[in-house]
């Protein structure tokens, strides 16, 4: 950061004096309501809120955090200087009560807000009352907000402004009869985009007639739930093959003396429902003069709307014609602003804080600098297999790569927290920098390969896929990446191949090594309470049986059985039943850690991790070893003392219902709320007809019949919480 | 702290360690295969017959009712019945030990069925005794893992009547349970005639659906003595006992449930009244020995007559080898002197040589001085006995010695004896010997257990044989005396052989020098479960 005594010697309130690129700039008076920034309230949760709580720190800064009541215990509240309850662990009633905000800043006497993204991030009317209670916003002018945020409006002054923009309707006639209309006249297929809003809630594409006005309706719900805003424009989907699709976000910055600088291009071109996953900057393949040019456009639109502050126009741009379109500019801090910073050396959110405190930008254009190459990786929790869907629950085990200069954890959580299906499932951004694009890539598989969760799905193994890809290590990405190599990325069968047996004897030796971890109360203590496993003058062979549990659902799990013999101290042999193999290893506990092992086989010694954990009467082995990572379970063997004369003597398998789900049995696919039952009790359906509108982490998911025939049990109303694997309906199968 | 630590002049690399240890991993690793054949090598028929009905064999079925991973000392016993009988009996039929369930020590007395049916052999009831009497000794809830045809009918006479025979199972049982040391069964096989009386007995009792019977006559014996025909199950079978008879309480569909339900049971025990009241002074942190305890093979002479220095010994047993001599510069042949193991504090006593008047004299303080501290007992015996000769007798070695053997006898503190060499006449009584009710003894490999040593008695048996003869004028032929002489030494030799003694239940086991420090910190462990006691003692001749 190349000035940071404005906001330290702020008190001398000569904010335009100091060393300033753009002196020529005429002193602007500091409107009399804004005071300098000394206390920050933070409108958000999750890793921004502890993002931008660090950048405070740093510049002397107080913080406040708000939470709902589903983050009492969140990271971001451990971290701020002072915490104010906001509401309910909705986000209608808390993150995004504009009244509980302004009221929990001027409780504790907070300066500014910092609304982060999402949630108020990009609605004028906060960022009017804001300026109406004194307090700052951190961000662009309500104005300019609310002109970019409407992208009818957007798109008017742009095309306006001759920059070209994609065909589309972006009309106030918001009759469904109009809007059929348009998008025939546009030709299928069609996006269907909210306004408001942005993040792909809401979004939907549209393949023919028929179906236009189910997923109108269906977007407008999820926009309403959203953005509180049933606004939508029609666009023309680009989805022809040759008319391959960039995205490009150039990140602009303005200050309130009227300079724009931009700070060069991301792409973000990699995505799945619409959202974003792997970011980069700069854009791979990108001429100087086209990203001079495409900069240029950037600069020009954010001038056109007196822009302050930090924000990103989006650009298509087609590579075949290298043509480029004006999409949308979202005026926030975006999420992948951490690859921005990693190749200008920057900190953009002091950047937010300084403009907003009223000084000008601290670099002109020709001295921000672009070195080198960054990657962003965005760890979700959720179900690749299943189509990507959220996923909720507690990092039972969460251990990223160690932090470096070259290398960023952005994260809102710690292990044992909770990832709630209140709000966006994403676990942490993993951000790598490379001097080139190969060493920031190799980096971020690496990364990845140490990247360590368990307790609940995540896409950690799909990004590895995704860093590996021969097309995206060529730079070769579009929009449509995945859904054009999903052949490659979504087969998780090649791990089936691969030899699982040294890792069943590595999680087997685990157990063993991690048995106190079952025993936590001894009466006894002292040489009993050892898991030396000792026997007199005849070694102990312990049977373990697990079940590998593989990373995609379609494949089964595989049951193995296998003889751990305690040889001497920390001496295992393992053996496997129905085999002659067999693995001797010396493991010792890393006495640092609470679940590492330091193994020795023939001769080669490395460090194991381990995540263990309990959940569903099945006891949880991650096994991570060269970038690898297996999943095991071993029933507890507390199942026994159990004294129904049920089933409980058969093995406990974690795999939940899915396996002993009757064939006519609809389980719900994911944790979420029943938005619209569409299936009555003894109507007809046939396979893939939908049954139930799900919602989840803001998102709908539709629920379709897997077989045809007539529903003979429907155990779900609308308005209704409904968990994973829970049966919904149940369907007679009728003989067609 | 720095102060204590043994130093000691062991030469790892010199020629007589090496010797020493060859001799001694021989003595271990034939220990060690003798072991895993009563343990593992059954025959194929029985055994393929016992797996089709699903059960499990007796060591498994404790691995399965022990905490994961945690230790299991099995008693004696392993060796119990080594070549006692003309057929062989591993393990005399029955495996008994020490384990942890749900944190709380039990003891666990396992028949095995592959064995004879699982009868009783006279040296079976004899090893279930004992592990009765150590359960009772050391307030150890019993686990009966009961699969048993009963009593050994051939040899009704040396297992029905006698007081110490079949019949002491169930008062031992009565009277545990009448102190508050749970009993508990678990019934997986056949419990017929008087080994129904060991789940009826039983605080409480699971038996396993199928597999599990309880009757005082099999469907046999009923047709021959009423006509009555009825099956198994419907004679004695969970089915039966726990929705009819009520003489089972927990029914189980299979092993691994009952063995559940039986893990079960211990979590709900309630000891209050018998945890014990003082907890002894615990190291939070234990440290290992400073030697390595594997370095005792080499230490120990494999000629028993060549003496070491004992504190060699207990500088590889003890707590980072650290040990507080108690009156070193007096009586000398006998080490004396606090420690911990494992954490736990114990008074050592150990033999450097013949017990003299002094080192009786010693002891007996020492035990005194435990007793009074409610300090444990570690003997470590290699004793040839106390010193005789005119000399002797005149500073009342009697006496002293008879002082020793009270003080031992009355001390009321845990008790382990380990017989590290020799273990010969009055010294293996002064010492701890079995006849003193330690609530361990164990052997090492190389021990020696007589009355006196083989060419001792053959010489004094010569000597009278010789006067007798004499007295008759029927002289020994020199061929004659030695072939006598030989033949006492061979039987003698025999006889003190640590397989001889083991498989009598002389000892609770033979155990590898190496692991000593181990099994002595378990023991200390289980033999701390009851409330201190105060020592009385007779009179003392003084």
């Amino acid at each position: 950061m190349g000035n940071s005594t404005s906001i330290a010697r702020r008190s001398k309130r000569s904010w335009s004096s100091l060393a300033n690129p753009f002196s020529q700039a005429p002193p602007v008076e500091k409107s009399p309501a804004q005071r300098p920034i000394e206390k920050i309230l933070i409108a958000n949760r999750g890793e921004i809120a502890c993002r931008i709580i660090k950048t405070a720190r740093s510049l002397g800064l107080k913080t406040v955090a708000v939470y709902s009541d589903a983050d009492r215990n969140s990271l971001h509240v451990r971290r701020a200087d002072e915490a104010v309850f906001i509401g309910p662990a909705s986000a209608q009633l808390s993150y995004l009560s504009t009244t509980s905000i302004l009221d929990a800043a001027r409780r504790t006497g907070a300066d500014a807000i910092h609304p982060g993204y999402g949630f108020l991030s990009e609605n004028s009317k906060f960022a009017q009352a804001c300026h109406e209670s004194g307090i700052t916003f951190i961000g662009p002018s309500a104005a300019a907000i609310s002109l970019m945020g409407d992208k009818s409006a957007s798109k008017k002054l742009m095309s306006g402004a001759n920059v070209p923009v994609v065909p589309g309707y972006h009309g106030d006639d918001q009759s469904h009869e109009l809007l059929q209309s348009e998008a025939d006249r546009i030709g299928y297929p069609v996006l269907i985009k909210p306004v408001l809003g942005g993040g792909g809630k809401g979004m939907r594409i549209v393949h023919s007639r028929d179906e236009f006005l189910d997923s109108l309706r269906s977007a407008l719900r999820e926009s309403a739930a959203a953005f509180g805003d049933t606004r939508v424009l029609i666009e023309k989907y680009i989805a022809q093959p040759r008319h391959i699709e960039v995205q490009v976000g150039d990140f602009i910055f303005g200050d309130r003396f009227g300079n724009v600088v931009h700070l060069f291009e991301r792409d973000c071109s990699v995505q799945r429902r619409h959202q974003k996953i792997i970011e980069e900057a700069p854009a791979p393949l990108m001429s100087d003069d086209f990203r001079n040019s495409i900069g240029q456009a950037a600069v020009n639109a954010a001038k056109a709307v007196n822009y302050e502050n930090a924000g990103t126009v989006e650009f298509i741009v087609d590579t075949a014609t290298g043509e480029f379109f004006f999409m949308e500019m979202n005026t926030r801090l975006q999420v992948e602003h951490p690859v921005t910073e990693m190749v200008t050396r920057q900190d953009l959110v002091e950047w937010q804080i300084r403009v907003a405190n009223g000084e000008s930008l601290p670099l002109e254009q020709k001295s921000i600098p672009l070195q080198g190459h960054a990657f962003e990786a965005r760890v979700y929790a959720e179900n690749v297999p299943r189509g990507f869907l959220p996923a909720a629950g507690v990092l039972y085990h969460y251990n990223p790569p160690p932090a470096s200069s070259t290398v960023r954890i952005e994260t809102g959580v710690e292990q044992s927290d909770a990832v709630s299906v209140h709000y966006d499932p994403m676990i942490a951004k993993l951000v790598v920098w490379g001097s080139d694009r190969d060493m920031a890539l190799a980096k971020l598989h690496n990364c990845l390969s140490n990247f360590q969760v368990a307790g609940l799905p995540t896409n950690i193994h799909f990004l590895k896929k995704l860093a590996k890809h021969p097309a995206f290590r060529a730079g070769d990405v579009e929009t449509h990446f995945i859904e054009h190599h999903k052949n490659e990325l979504l087969d998780f069968s090649e791990s089936a191949k691969r030899d699982v047996k040294p890792f069943a004897a590595l999680a087997a030796v685990g157990v063993c090594i991690r048995e106190s971890f079952r025993r936590p109360e001894s009466r006894i203590g002292g040489p009993w309470h050892t898991t030396s496993g000792f026997r007199v003058n005849n070694p102990y062979t312990r049977k373990i049986s697990l079940d590998w549990m593989p990373e995609s659902e379609s494949l089964s799990c595989e049951p193995m059985s296998l003889d751990v013999t305690y040889s001497s101290d920390n001496e295992f042999l393992v053996k496997f039943a129905g085999d002659l193999s067999c693995v001797r290893l010396t493991a010792k506990r890393v006495a640092s850690s609470g679940c590492d092992i330091t193994v020795d086989i023939n001769g080669i010694s490395s460090t194991i991790n381990y995540g263990y954990y309990l959940q569903k009467s099945a006891y949880h082995i991650h096994v991570w070893k060269d970038g690898e990572h297996h999943h095991f379970t071993t029933a507890l063997r507390e199942a026994y003392d159990t004294e129904s004369h049920g089933e409980t003597s058969q093995r406990l398998t974690s795999s939940g219902g899915s396996s002993k789900l009757t064939p006519g049995a609809v389980a719900s696919p994911m944790a979420g709320l029943a938005v619209k039952v569409l299936a009555e009790l003894g109507s007809n359906v046939k396979a893939g007809d939908p049954l139930l509108v799900l919602e989840a982490m803001k998102m709908e998911h539709t629920v379709k019949a897997h077989i045809s025939g007539v529903i003979n049990q429907v155990n779900v109303t609308a308005g209704q919480q409904v968990s994973d694997g829970g049966i919904l309906f149940h369907i007679k199968a009728q003989e067609s | 702290m720095g102060l204590n630590i043994l130093k000691d002049g062991v030469d790892v690399k010199s020629d007589a360690f090496h010797a020493n240890r060859k001799a001694m991993e021989r003595l271990v690793s034939e220990l060690r295969e003798n072991v895993r054949k009563v343990c593992n090598d059954r025959d194929p028929k029985t055994l393929s017959r016992h797996r089709a009905r699903n059960k499990l064999l007796p060591r498994e079925r404790i691995d399965q009712l022990l905490d994961a991973g945690s230790p299991f000392i099995e008693l004696s016993q392993q060796l119990a019945g080594f070549d006692m009988y003309d057929e062989q009996v591993p393990s005399g039929g029955i495996v008994t030990g020490i384990g942890s369930i749900h944190g709380r020590l039990c003891m666990l007395v396992a028949n095995d069925p592959t064995v004879k049916g699982g009868t009783y052999y006279p040296i079976t009831v004899k090893k279930h005794l004992r592990a009765q009497e150590i359960a009772a000794q050391c307030s150890l809830p019993c686990i009966y893992l009961v699969d048993s045809g009963g009593a050994n009918l051939p040899r009704q006479a040396d297992v029905f009547p006698d007081r110490d025979h079949f019949g002491r199972i169930f008062y031992n049982q009565a009277r545990m349970s009448e102190a508050g040391i749970p009993q508990i069964a678990l019934v997986l096989g056949s419990c017929t005639a008087g080994g129904a009386y060991v789940p009826a007995m039983a605080d409480e009792s699971v038996i396993v659906k199928e597999n599990g019977t309880i009757f005082l006559a099999g469907p046999p014996l009923v047709k021959a003595a009423t006509g009555e025909e009825v099956t198994a199950e419907n004679l004695g079978g969970a089915d039966l006992h726990c929705k009819v008879s009520g003489v089972a309480d927990h029914f189980a569909k299979d092993e691994l449930h009952a063995l559940g339900i039986g893990r079960k049971i211990v979590r709900n025990l309630h000891l209050a009244a018998s945890t014990p009241n003082v907890k002894l002074d615990e190291d939070a942190v234990v440290r290992e020995p400073l030697y390595d305890p594997s370095e005792l093979h080499g230490i120990i002479p494999e000629d028993l007559r060549q003496s070491y220095d004992i504190r060699s010994v207990i500088a590889r047993i003890v707590d980072g080898s650290e040990f507080h001599e108690f009156k070193k510069l007096y009586g000398s042949t006998l080490v004396t002197g606090f420690a911990k193991i494992h954490g736990q504090s114990v008074g050592i006593l150990g033999n450097n040589g013949i017990l003299f008047t002094e080192s009786a004299l010693k002891g007996a303080h020492f035990i005194q001085l435990c007793a009074q501290r409610h300090i444990p007992l570690l003997f470590l015996q290699n004793i040839t006995g106390f010193m005789v000769g005119s000399k002797s007798e005149a500073s009342g070695i009697a006496k002293a010695g008879a002082k020793m053997v009270m003080a031992v006898a009355c001390a009321k503190v845990p008790k382990i004896t380990v017989i590290v060499g020799g273990s010969y006449g009055a010294g293996n009584y002064g010492m701890c010997g079995r006849a003193y009710s330690p609530n361990f003894l164990f052997l090492w490999p190389n021990a020696r257990i007589s009355v006196m040593g083989g060419s001792q008695a053959a010489g004094v048996l010569v000597q009278i044989e010789k006067e007798q003869r004499s007295r008759k004028g029927n002289p020994w032929s020199k061929e004659e005396e030695e072939l006598f002489k030989s033949k006492t030494v061979e039987s003698y030799e025999r006889e003190a052989n640590p397989y001889y003694a083991t498989a009598r239940l002389w000892d609770d086991g033979v155990i590898d020098p190496a692991d000593t420090r181990q099994v002595v910190g378990l023991c200390l462990k289980a033999a701390s479960q009851s409330s201190p006691q105060t020592s009385k003692y007779g009179v003392f001749r003084m």
